[in-house]
């Protein structure tokens, strides 16, 4: 059995780990808020953008000579994954729940016998798929600098992918996040981005609308804004995602440390009193054989 | 009756501005500056940088854009953009710091033509604010 002392060191050291995973938990609680609102603000522009990009593509007349964003290459052989994941630790399952879903795509894919390239975004991410796919991962993108999400990283991101598109090295382009649903559950999400995937919503309106430059030429200044916008959804929705990840898996932790103070306390109450019993039956077995 | 229509801006952050009581708006439409009235025809268009004119009710207002698309349907207007300031917080050393931007840009010798078009139109247009 440890000695008191012992005890006594360690229960100190749980207590201290507990006041570092509560204080955790409190800062994510108050960055999850900014997260969720930052998400939901951003939330008019990318649907307003779905919107007319669905209006859009209903009015082109000549399908053939779509723009290649959005019908694609015509070809399903070069997929590249972009993988986004957090630039910290802690935060529970988040990342290893994106890695997973990524990982079961990608051997989805490899069995297919199509060529996979990765972009990874947010450095865990790149940590945990180097090991099994170093020699695919052709970028890493970290922007561990900005604070919090904001347009600039996404359009960055964004125009890596189109240059790496009009230069043909992929023909198709696979987004994977996790969608924020709340505090405890997120979704991992696989977003196909290139080509344009709206097969699910063509409610058929038949708004007319009138264009200016023509349909083509609005589409193709369009579309490059949409993937940009699309990356930048998936970037506040991981980021409110991370934050409510890491305040829940923070809880538990602090809660596992609560139980263990308490169960060390009991074992080290029980030793002391053992300790006492123990020089009560010396002494009195001393005094008892005089 | 009344001549108003709604607008709305929405950057990726967040919703810009909204309001009810528009009269008319000029946008800068990448085909030359476009007014808008109430009851137009549903429109889709795209912005070069320019000012967005907003005249409205309850007082007129101005705004820079360097990029965006307008949709017009039923008396609703929407500006989708990354880069919006209202020209009266555009103070002088934001607007120095956007104008030094879009000179390093303008200035570059690898950009595609229609690139350097945007890029000059800004600097034109940063200049005027003056």
């Amino acid at each position: 059995m440890a000695s008191l002392d012992d005890l006594k060191k360690r229960i100190a050291s749980v207590k201290s780990t507990q006041k570092i995973t509560k204080a955790m938990k409190m800062v994510a609680a108050a960055k999850l808020r900014r997260a969720q609102e930052s998400a939901e603000r951003g939330r008019p522009y990318s649907e307003k953008m779905n919107n007319i990009i669905l209006n859009l593509s209903n009015g082109i007349s000549d399908k053939e000579n779509a723009p290649k964003l959005l019908s694609g290459t015509g070809e399903n052989k070069v997929h590249l994954c972009v993988v986004m994941t957090s630039d910290r630790g802690l935060c529970g399952g988040f990342n290893s729940n994106i890695i997973k879903k990524a990982k079961s795509y990608f051997s989805k894919i490899l069995n297919e016998g199509k060529q996979l390239k990765i972009i990874t975004v947010g450095s865990k991410g790149n940590d945990q798929l180097k090991r099994v796919y170093g020699d695919k991962i052709i970028e890493n993108i970290s922007f561990k600098e900005s604070k919090n999400a904001n347009y600039f990283d996404a359009d960055k991101v964004g125009r890596t992918i189109i240059e790496k598109f009009e230069a043909g090295e992929f023909d198709i382009c696979t987004i994977f996040y996790n969608q924020f649903k709340n505090v405890i559950t997120q979704i991992p999400q696989a977003q196909q981005i290139i080509p344009l995937n709206n097969e699910e919503d063509h409610n058929n309106s038949d708004e007319s609308y009138e264009f200016e430059p023509d349909e083509d030429e609005i589409l193709s200044n369009l579309l490059p804004k949409n993937i940009s916008t699309q990356i930048f959804k998936a970037m506040l929705e991981n980021s409110a995602s991370e934050q409510g990840s890491r305040m829940s898996a923070m809880d538990n932790a602090t809660r596992n440390a609560g139980e263990m103070v308490d169960k060390l306390t009991i074992e080290y109450n029980r030793s002391r009193q053992a300790a006492i019993t123990k020089e009560l039956i010396e002494i009195i077995s001393g005094a008892e054989s005089l | 009756m009344s001549e108003e229509f709604k607008i709305e801006i929405v950057n990726p952050e967040k919703s810009f501005l909204v309001k009810e009581d528009v009269l008319e708006v000029v946008v800068p439409a990448f085909e030359g500056e476009m007014g808008i009235l109430k009851d137009h025809i549903s429109i889709i268009s795209f912005l070069k940088p320019g000012i967005i004119k907003v005249f409205s009710k309850s007082g007129d207002e101005n705004y820079y854009v360097e990029d965006g698309i307008i949709e017009f349907k039923n008396n609703n207007l929407s500006i989708l953009t990354s880069t919006i300031f209202a020209v009266a917080d555009l103070d002088k050393s934001k607007q120095g710091d956007l104008l030094k931007k879009a000179e390093a840009e303008a200035s570059k010798s690898e950009i595609s033509d229609q690139a350097k078009y945007l890029a000059d139109q800004k600097v034109e247009v940063l200049r005027s604010i003056n």
